[in-house]
Formats: C-alpha cells, sequence, structure tokens
C-alpha cells in the first residue's frame, strides 16, 4: 500500500508532472511565474485547493454522484468555485498580509484547469480518500515544481537581451518545451528490474 | 439583414475570431486543451468541435437570456450553462464516437474551464443581441478549431509521418517523436508564434519603411531649392 | 436572483437527464462490444462469455439481475469464455503494472487445463510511441505471449536466450515496457490462481 502511495505521489509530482507533462495549470504558469516568491505563494495555494477538492470529489462521488453520474461535471465545478471563494474568505481574516500579497491570483485559481483536472483524473483512476489526497499532494508539488522553476529562469533572463521577435509567450512556451523534455527523463523511475 | 452596414457589422465580427483575434494565436487562450490534444490533425479536430458545440448553444442561450439573468449572479449562470452542454457533448462523443471520445479523454471535460468560452460570455454574448452573439461565438470557435488543426497537423506530420493517420512519407521517414509527445506541444505552438511575431514584425518594418521613404521625399521637394542653392547652380 | 439561478438549475438537470438517459443505452452497447471484442481476442475459439466476480472471498458466477444492478464498489472482475458448443476454454483476466511512464492495462487469456496463457492484449497504454510502445506493435513479443506456460514462474529473459516455454524474450529498444508486462502477466495471475483453481474444482 505505502509503494502504491508513493508511486502515485511521485508519478503525480516529477513523472507525470500536470504542468509540464498534462499541459494543466498553464494559465498560472505563463502568468505568474515572473517572481520567485510570487510562484512560490500561488503554489502553495494551489496545494490547499487541491488538498480540499480531491476530499470534496471523493465525497460526492462516493455518496452522492453514483446515483446521477450526469452531475458530476457541474457539481465539481461549483465545489471548486465555492472553495476559492471560501478559501479567500478565510485567508482575507486570517493573514491579511498574505492575503495582499495572492491579490488577484485567488480567484483566478478557480479557472486553472488543474483542479478540475484533478478531480477528473481521480475519478477516472478510481482513487479512494488517501490515495486522492496523495494524488492531490502530488499534483500540487508539481504544479509548484514547475512554477518556481519557470520563475527562476525568467528572473535569470531579465539580465539578457532578448530579441523582441521572440519576447513573451513565445520564448516562454520553448522554455517550457525544453522543462518539458528535461522533465522526460524521470520515466522509468519507478522501475524494477 | 436589413442593409449593407449591418452585413458588414456581422462579418467584422465573424471574422475577427478567425485571425487578428484568434484565441489561441493572439489571445493565448484555452492552450491546456490546445497542446493536449493536438497530437495528431484528428484530435485537434475533433477538439475544435466539441468547443465549437459548447460555444455557440452556450453563447445563444447567454445571448437570448441576458435581460432576465441579474448582473450578481450572471458568472455563476454562465457557468451552470456551459457545464450543461459540455456535459452534453461528453455523453454524446461516448455514445457516438467512442474512439475520439478516448483519445480526448478528460480534456473534453476541461472545456467547461477554457476561458475562452467564459470570456465571450462576459464580453459579448451578455451585452448583445442573439444574431451578432451567435456570429461572434462561430467565429471564435472556428478560429480556434484552425488553431488546433495546424497545431496538431505540424505535430503528426512531424512526430509521426502522417496526416489524418495516412502515412505520407513512406516507411523509411524517421519519425521527429518528441514532436507528439508533451514538449512537442510547447515547442510547436512557440515557434508558431514566433513565426507569426516575425510576420507581424517584417510588416511594420515594412510599413516604417514606406513611412521613412515618403518623409524623406517629402522633405527633398520641399528643399529642392536649397539643394540648388548649395550646388553652386 | 436566487431564482435564477435556480431556473437554470432546474433547466440544465431537466436536459442532462434527458440526454445521458438517451445515449446510456448506446454507451453501455459500446463498452460490452469492446469488452466483447477483448475477451474473444484473448481466447481464441471463444464465442460467448460469462462474467465472474471476486467478492465475499470468493469466484462467483455474476447474474445477470446483478449486472444490471451495478454496486457501488466494483470488486474485480474476470471472464470464462465458452465455445460454440458450451466448452470452457478459459479465462480472460484484466491487469495493470505501473509501466515506464503511467500504468499499463492488458487482458490475457488463461488456459486452466494446459497451465498456458494463449493470448494477449493491451487495453490501455502512455509508453513512448516509436519505443515502448512496441509492446503492442512488436509482433514476436506478443506471439511468444500466446503459448507461454506459467510454471513455475513467468520470466524475463535477454533476447535470443529463450530456453524454456515459460520464459518470454524482452523487446530491444523497450526493455521496462516488456518486463512491465512480463511481470504484470506473472502477478495477475498468480493473485488469481488459487480462486480459479476453488471455482473448478466447484464445477
Amino acid at each position: 500500500m505505502a509503494a502504491d502511495l508513493l508511486w502515485i505521489f511521485i508519478s503525480a509530482m516529477i513523472i507525470n508532472n500536470f504542468t509540464l507533462y498534462y499541459f494543466l495549470g498553464l494559465c498560472p504558469f505563463f502568468g505568474v511565474s515572473d517572481r520567485i516568491s510570487t510562484a512560490l505563494r500561488m503554489g502553495m495555494a494551489n496545494v490547499f485547493v487541491l488538498l480540499i477538492t480531491a476530499f470534496c470529489a471523493w465525497f460526492l462521488n462516493t455518496y452522492v454522484l453514483s446515483h446521477a453520474p450526469y452531475l458530476r461535471l457541474i457539481s465539481f465545478i461549483i465545489v471548486i468555485a465555492s472553495t476559492v471563494q471560501f478559501v479567500e474568505m478565510a485567508i482575507k481574516k486570517m493573514s491579511p498580509v498574505l492575503f495582499k500579497a495572492l491579490g488577484i491570483f485567488l480567484p483566478l485559481i478557480t479557472t486553472n484547469c488543474a483542479i478540475l483536472g484533478l478531480a477528473l483524473f481521480a475519478t477516472n483512476k478510481g482513487y479512494g480518500l488517501l490515495e486522492g489526497l496523495v494524488y492531490a499532494l502530488g499534483a500540487g508539488g508539481g504544479l509548484t515544481l514547475a512554477l518556481v522553476i519557470m520563475a527562476g529562469i525568467r528572473e535569470e533572463s531579465k539580465l539578457l537581451e532578448i530579441p523582441k521577435v521572440i519576447e513573451g509567450t513565445a520564448l516562454n512556451l520553448i522554455i517550457a518545451g525544453i522543462l518539458s523534455m528535461a522533465f522526460m527523463g524521470f520515466a522509468g523511475l519507478f522501475s524494477t528490474s | 439583414m436589413k442593409n449593407f452596414e449591418e452585413a458588414a457589422r456581422y462579418h467584422e465580427e465573424f471574422i475577427k475570431g478567425l485571425w487578428k483575434e484568434n484565441p489561441v494565436f493572439v489571445a493565448v487562450l484555452g492552450m491546456c486543451p490546445a497542446l493536449a490534444v493536438t497530437n495528431t490533425a484528428i484530435n485537434g479536430l475533433a477538439m475544435g468541435g466539441a468547443t465549437l458545440f459548447v460555444l455557440t448553444f452556450s453563447s445563444l442561450l447567454v445571448s437570448s437570456f441576458r435581460r432576465y439573468i441579474p448582473k450578481e449572479v450572471r458568472i455563476t449562470t454562465f457557468v451552470i450553462i456551459i457545464a450543461t452542454f459540455v456535459t452534453i457533448v461528453d455523453f454524446l462523443l461516448q455514445a457516438f464516437l467512442p474512439a475520439i471520445h478516448k483519445e480526448l479523454g478528460a480534456f473534453v471535460a476541461l472545456i467547461v474551464v477554457n476561458c475562452l468560452i467564459l470570456g465571450r460570455q462576459e464580453a459579448f454574448s451578455f451585452k448583445n443581441p442573439i444574431r451578432l452573439a451567435m456570429v461572434d461565438a462561430l467565429g471564435m470557435a472556428l478560429g480556434f478549431t484552425f488553431a488546433l488543426f495546424c497545431l496538431g497537423a505540424i505535430r503528426e506530420i512531424l512526430g509521426n509521418g502522417s496526416l489524418f493517420g495516412v502515412s505520407l512519407f513512406g516507411p523509411s521517414f524517421e519519425p521527429w517523436i518528441v514532436m507528439i509527445l508533451p514538449p512537442g506541444g510547447f515547442l510547436s505552438l512557440g515557434f508558431l508564434l514566433l513565426f507569426f511575431n516575425w510576420l507581424k514584425q517584417r510588416k511594420e518594418q515594412k510599413q516604417s519603411l514606406v513611412y521613412l521613404a515618403d518623409t524623406v521625399a517629402e522633405v527633398a521637394e520641399k528643399n529642392e531649392g536649397i539643394i540648388y542653392l548649395k550646388r553652386g547652380v | 436572483m436566487i431564482a435564477t439561478l435556480g431556473i437554470a438549475g432546474l433547466f440544465s438537470g431537466l436536459a442532462l437527464v434527458a440526454v445521458f438517459l438517451f445515449t446510456r443505452p448506446i454507451i453501455e452497447a459500446n463498452q460490452a462490444e469492446a469488452l466483447r471484442l477483448a475477451v474473444f481476442q484473448v481466447l481464441p475459439g471463444s464465442s460467448s462469455f460469462q462474467t465472474l466476480e471476486f467478492s465475499n472471498d470468493k469466484l462467483a458466477l455474476l447474474s445477470v439481475e446483478q449486472e444490471n444492478n451495478a454496486p457501488k464498489i466494483k470488486h474485480p472482475q474476470i471472464y470464462a469464455g465458452y465455445s460454440k458448443s458450451g466448452k470452457l476454454l478459459g479465462f480472460a483476466i484484466p491487469g495493470e503494472e505501473a509501466g515506464f511512464q503511467d500504468k499499463i492495462k492488458a487482458i490475457f487469456g488463461y488456459d486452466p487445463q494446459r497451465r498456458m496463457l494463449i493470448g494477449f492484449e493491451v487495453l490501455d497504454s502512455k509508453e513512448t510511441p516509436g519505443l515502448g510502445d512496441k509492446i503492442i506493435k512488436d509482433k514476436y513479443f506478443r506471439t511468444s505471449l500466446t503459448s507461454l506456460e506459467i510454471d513455475p514462474k513467468i520470466v524475463a529473459v535477454k533476447p535470443g536466450q529463450k530456453t524454456a516455454a515459460n520464459q518470454v524474450e524482452t523487446i530491444t529498444g523497450a526493455t521496462i515496457s516488456s518486463k512491465t508486462v512480463i511481470r504484470l502477466l506473472d502477478k495477475t495471475i498468480r493473485r488469481w490462481l488459487p480462486s480459479i483453481n476453488i471455482y473448478l474444482a466447484k464445477q
């Protein structure tokens, strides 16, 4: 069981990284990754929302959606939107400093395909509660990892002279492509001989 | 259509989605599905088609009922409408095109968080009459499909040596496998955007050269007399 | 305000139920057909099959009403294939194992009389195209899995070194993926053997 959970975690975090393999969470990836501190905070916020989503998805799947599978998507998206709203209010009350630092990023987590993606993938793989939570940790960790690495590269590249023709999204996509290739090297990490 | 002006307006709203405001190439929206399912041309087309279905019907409903939806709950209502149509298209694909549904997987359901669809409702369908909203939706969705087809075709041709499953180069072609893998998605779109930027830059340079030439000619014309004097003629 | 959301929710619910009820029989028919094809592929010569479910620590035939009721918890299932004359040809057993990129899902046919594997099909694989996906495309590998003895253990050997009927040669350039398949076969059959033997003894 522990080996299975470890595989789920490592697979979600680096072998099948949510951003660099499944193309989820690209809006924050290209929008928020210009400073490492912001990227880290966004990543952590995402991990938190992902954990709650994994729990809610498991709960809905087990007790509610077996009777009405056609309501899956609507219920997931409503739960996610409400969770983000709730998290925003909670952070505002508990730590106004953090709330100010995250700013506009919080509401944007709702449309982050990674959150809904996690709920759907976990459903398709038939994960239980513990597996779902570990999956969320791995996925969130992977998102944060990709965000921070990208932020690091972009911070460094601010000192370079970049030709105008490639500046902006084009360059970021190419950097992401090279990062994705690098992460491909993690495949086969778990294989026993 | 009542007159020429109206027809021109429809034409403009339709055309903008195809190129000038292309959702993938210009606004860079909806990248998640754009990169994930474009490993073959047919998958790209299928995803575009599903998005077309969702966008046109959602815009139809939002525009039809725009006077009855209170501003405060508009986003939630949009999301309910969009999620309904996404679920419908998911079931329809599963029933009638199961092979394609298997290829697209959970990304059909992820159409609901495609910022393109919610964005069009908020920016256009909520504020415009039905026919105009439909024309905008069609234009945007077709532009999206076109972009996905381009990406899918490039990745399939380079990464598999085929288009629509038909082998193009024969068995001696060594496919550039990385193109149909995730890095290929990032790189293809990146280089495509680079190409479009380059085209735009060239166009701007040409235009500024023409402007420069015109200005020089103007100045030269004005100063013709002075030049002749200076030469001592 | 709430009224709008309520009405929207109501219409949405109605539309979804309608489409769901309309497409459900078609979707179930598609899935049943896909399963049928897979079972017949791995149990050559079979023309009908029955589902056996493992619950309450034993393997039992799934009755038609049980199938239609579709319980919340899905118990593991295997499929018994029969020839035209009603003779039990073997069992089609699905399994999955973590491969190079992600989990590989496959189904294989097991002949209990000869204690051999007689068929193999990959159901789902995310292995690298051109490399790992040779487990689907390599004809020699696939054929070698169609007359494979399970005793004492299914083992992987290097290409060209096969000496016994329970050995499978790995694929050059797809070592990890092919080893995953071999591991999948051995683990899955070992897991199901006790229940299958008990079930057969009762027939």
